[in-house]
């Protein structure tokens, strides 16, 4: 067992770890943050995105070993400082972009860091970038839509009816 | 204006700000004190009798605490089929034994033999791989038609691989053979309708605890249904009290048919709970998930259908193989028997049908409930005979439809196969396609495509099913061992707050949101002060869960019903506290009114009233507000549905683009239509998943192709096409008393047929002499039918 310290969600955290404890084991075990879902073993679904050093990541792929001294963000660290839904958050609420919520974590995560690196996507740049992100719901009509109207995009054309 | 309260309007899902925060509580999440943890020694051969185990290693390596064979479980019961089915003849179908662990044999790859549990789930996996296993292998039976004609049994003891050989009707039977032979005209078709591995995106989990200062236990699963999972464990499989066990379902990452059963995992961490006094914790790996989960669809069939030279209906016939896997998962035998054969009349005047279908066990994971359960297979097969016929016929594929539809003026229509459809109007939905699929510009668009090198075609679909499962006393005629009714307990607090304990289970279908509406309505009050309890047996009536369609039309029926009886009794209240008669009191947004006059007393104010019951006439009302009723069904629900895309075959590749899709549902009265809109989405893209990528393949040795998502094509974000989804022709379900249909599975029913229909359309546009093409339509299967 070894030592590990990380900031997570803007909090310094730290734990015991054995050399294969997962990041995801991590945080969800470790920490109780249980926001994070694990939905495969073969790094496939992105239920599990989180950020690391503001990059998306996998977060069954990566030992939390190796997030010593990183910062952390999950699902839980999304909302605004009032408790309020953040922007992406609201919008998924707002165009039932989510139904069992499994997938949301990732989808959430995942569309922020898209966000980050691309403010305005069109809708095949989103579809494109989800590309790691499994709904089995299969809601992607509005977690698309959802996307596009986080980013402050018209969907009125993306209307179902 | 949109409504934004109550039937009709939209509001915001209430569950999605736990969702979308983090703060849902899914099986795995929770963590009770002192947890172990389960891990099953699975086989990797799919049959094979076990000549030995040895657990001596795992028991020694540490942390482990306890080690479970098939040989502790041999005292216990099965989990058992739902449904008696008969044969033919009369002989009731073979029902092997399930077992908690296997014993004896195991029967497909991914079979649990044994089962470890440990202080962490680390040293359960490690000591899970120590398990020594001596299995003398047999030849795996996989091929449906040669396990019935070979040597080799998945059950020796029943010393034949047919489950049952069904006919539905078989009073029908002669009658459609002679119209066939009879018949101007006759289409054949043999098609497989694929197996497809569900794959909710939360794999199952189970927690078991006892306390054994109670003798309670406690089990938390992944379930679509906790009440019918406490009867199958207390009533079959360990016997436990039904009072001893409360089995919740908390928060589940979707179902879709895979969660509504029984498995043995749930059996064994009761068992180990109680050997170990401790919470024994599973979770399912994915790969475990692609093995074990009961998988769907798998038949193959030939259907015919006669007509006469201009396409009117005379008799459609099928025989369909549909595969069961390795045991009876706890709907398997009504999957493709009562909710497939009684829906092959389709939406059409056809006055002579007969179906057989034979079941079949091989040594496969189990086969049950997919989304749509049997009425996909049902629709498929029908909706594609009929393209086959229009094609050879010259006819138009949506005249044929017309031509054939059951019309406003025949209902109640009751069709050869057993069904009472009670409302509908296919012409209007098809109409609606017409106009919104704008059929009549797609010869143009078919020209741009050809333009730019590209095969374009046009799919249409006409679906119906049956939903709202079920009415009991029909389904009991059928063979149902369960009744299918749901129930409802509206409890008005003393402070007018309202909690509403329901037996159907959210996962994914929105209820928190949806059910408060309909009180809402009905009382006249903010839906905000309403809430919905369920998934926990302790706090619920027993009702049968979530699957088939059934949430609103069944335990929404309940939930009016048991709130009818809360407004019966504040009307007595309230007479009592206007000092007038009950017969003159109106419950008006909220207010219990003396009618013609301004004498009135407030929602709140009866509540209070039941609760603090001073000057009470208690001879003639009892204290307290909260009213519990029982709902079963008429009859079934008959959504239904005009479906039509475009797709764009590229020549060179067989690569397929569905640019469009259309769905014109009926679902009768929609009560929200943002989450009736998510549902159809959902059921198309599971739909076209099927249609486009999915198909589990096991090899000659029973070995599971393609059981992880590297192999496995699910779809994703970039595979869904632009979707319409239209519900503006709803025809008020007749005997329920919201009108209501049920909306979740018709995407994944009215789609695979329509995308078919559509990629045949193209490529016989281009001279290709292609009447058929087998799911998924995979670029490769689509070059070989234009180059085969
Ligand atoms: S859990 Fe599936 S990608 Fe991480
Ligand atoms: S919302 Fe259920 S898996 Fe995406």
């Amino acid at each position: 067992m070894t030592n590990v310290s990380m900031t997570v969600n803007g909090k310094a955290v730290s734990g015991e770890i054995e050399g294969r404890t997962l990041l995801v084991t991590f945080l969800r075990e470790g920490l109780g943050l249980t926001g994070t879902h694990v939905g495969c073993d073969t790094s496939q679904c992105g239920a599990c995105v989180v950020h690391v050093n503001g990059e998306a990541v996998k977060a069954c792929t990566m030992f939390a070993a190796d997030a010593e001294g990183a910062e952390v963000t999950t699902l839980e660290g999304m909302a605004n400082p009032d408790g309020s839904l953040g922007t992406i958050q609201a919008a998924f609420q707002e165009h039932h972009g989510l139904q069992c919520g499994f997938c949301t974590p990732g989808m959430v995560m995942s569309a922020a860091s898209l966000l980050k690196e691309n403010p305005k996507p069109s809708e095949a740049e989103i579809r494109d970038y989800l590309e790691g992100n499994l709904c089995r719901c299969t809601g992607y009509h509005n977690i698309v839509k959802a996307i596009m109207a986080a980013s402050g995009q018209d969907v009125s054309s993306m209307a179902a009816e | 204006m949109p409504k934004d309260n109550g039937i009709g309007a939209s509001p915001k899902r209430r569950e999605d700000v736990r969702f979308l925060t983090g703060r849902g509580k899914y099986t795995d999440d929770i963590q009770l004190a002192n947890t172990s943890y389960a891990c099953f020694a699975r086989s990797d051969v799919a049959n094979g009798v076990i000549k030995s185990i040895d657990t001596s290693a795992a028991e020694a390596m540490p942390g482990v605490l306890a080690v479970f064979t098939g040989e502790d479980f041999v005292e216990v019961g099965g989990n058992p089929a739902g449904w008696a089915i008969s044969s033919r003849d009369g002989t009731p179908m073979h029902e092997p034994k399930r077992p908690v662990l296997a014993h004896g044999k195991v029967r497909h790859v991914g079979d649990a033999y044994a089962a470890v549990v440990a202080e962490t789930p680390e040293q359960a996996r490690d000591a899970a791989e120590a398990i020594e296993i001596d299995i003398e292998e047999q030849p795996a039976v996989i091929d449906m038609a040669a396990a019935l004609s070979g040597s080799t049994f998945v059950h020796d003891e029943i010393g034949t691989n047919q489950c049952f050989d069904w006919g539905w009707i078989e009073d029908n039977r002669e009658a459609t053979d002679e119209a066939i032979k009879n018949a101007p005209h006759v289409t054949t078709l043999e098609l497989i309708n694929n197996r497809v591995v569900p794959n909710a995106m939360e794999p199952r989990a189970s927690i078991g605890d006892y306390d054994p200062g109670t003798d309670e236990y406690k089990l938390y699963t992944t379930s679509q249904n906790p009440h019918l999972t406490r009867l199958l464990i207390s009533a079959f499989v360990l016997g436990i009290p039904e009072n001893k066990l409360t089995v919740v379902a908390p928060d589940v990452g979707g179902g879709f048919g895979s969660k509504i059963y029984h498995y043995g995992e749930e059996a064994l961490v009761l068992a180990a709970a109680k050997k170990l006094a401790r919470p024994v914790k599973w979770t399912a790996s994915r790969s475990e998930a692609f093995l074990t989960d009961a998988h769907g669809r798998d038949h193959v069939t030939k259907i015919e259908l006669a007509c006469d030279k201009e396409g009117n209906f005379i008799a459609f016939r099928t025989e369909t193989l549909a595969n069961v896997g390795a045991y009876l998962s706890n709907f398997s035998t009504a999957t493709p028997t009562f909710l497939h054969g009684t829906l092959m009349a389709g939406t059409y005047t056809v006055p002579n049908v007969y179906v057989n279908v034979k079941t079949v066990f091989t040594n496969t994971a189990p086969v049950d409930a997919y989304r749509g359960a049997g009425r996909p297979e049902a629709t498929y097969s029908i909706e594609r005979v009929i393209d086959k016929c229009a094609d050879e016929l010259g006819i138009d594929k949506i005249e044929i439809r017309r031509k054939n539809f059951i019309q406003p003026d025949q209902y109640p229509y009751t069709t050869p196969v057993g069904l009472s459809y009670d409302i509908g109007n296919y012409d209007a939905l098809m109409d609606t396609l017409e106009r919104r699929l704008d059929v009549a510009g797609f010869e143009a668009r078919r020209a741009e495509s050809a333009a730019n090198g590209k095969l374009r075609g046009i799919g249409i679909n006409s679906y119906i099913e049956a939903c709202g499962i079920a009415p009991s006393n029909l389904v009991g005629q059928l063979g149902s061992r369960v009744g299918l009714y749901d129930a409802a307990t509206v409890r008005v607090n003393a402070t007018g707050n309202i909690s509403v304990m329901v037996g159907a289970h959210s996962h994914g279908q929105g209820h928190e949101t949806v059910f408060p509406q309909v009180v809402a309505e009905m009382l006249g009050i903010d839906e905000a002060s309403i809430d919905i309890v369920h998934g926990d047996s302790s706090k619920i009536p027993f009702g049968m869960g979530t699957y088939g369609s059934r949430s609103l039309a069944v335990c929404g029926s309940a939930v009016v019903r048991a709130t009818e009886k809360i407004i019966n009794k504040g009307k007595k209240i309230a007479a009592h506290m206007l000092e007038a008669s009950d017969a003159d009191i109106e419950l008006v947004d909220g207010q219990f009114t003396v009618a013609g006059t301004d004498k009135s007393v407030g929602f709140g104010d009866v509540a209070l009233k039941a609760y603090i019951p001073h000057e009470f006439p208690l001879e003639d009302i009892e204290p307290g507000l909260e009213e519990t009723a029982f709902y079963d069904p008429a009859n079934f629900t008959y959504p239904s549905g005009a479906y039509g895309c475009e797709v764009e075959v590229d020549p060179e590749t067989g690569k397929v683009d569905i640019l469009k899709f259309v769905a014109c549902d009926d679902f009768g009265n929609v009560v929200n239509p943002m989450i009736v809109e998510g549902q159809v989405q959902g059921g198309l893209g599971q739909g076209i998943g099927q249609a486009m990528l999915e198909v589990g393949t096991y090899d000659a040795d029973g070995q599971l192709t393609n059981g992880s998502y590297m192999d496995y094509a699910m779809p994703r974000a970039d595979d869904m096409p632009q979707m319409v989804v239209d519900h503006s022709n709803g025809t008020a379900c007749t005997h329920n008393p919201l009108g209501v249909k049920g909306c979740g599975e018709a995407g994944a029913i009215g789609s695979p047929p329509t995308v078919v229909n559509a990629v045949v359309n193209a490529l016989r546009s281009a001279g290709h002499d292609v009447t058929h093409i087998d799911m998924p339509l995979t670029p490769s299967r689509v070059w070989a039918a234009m180059n085969g």
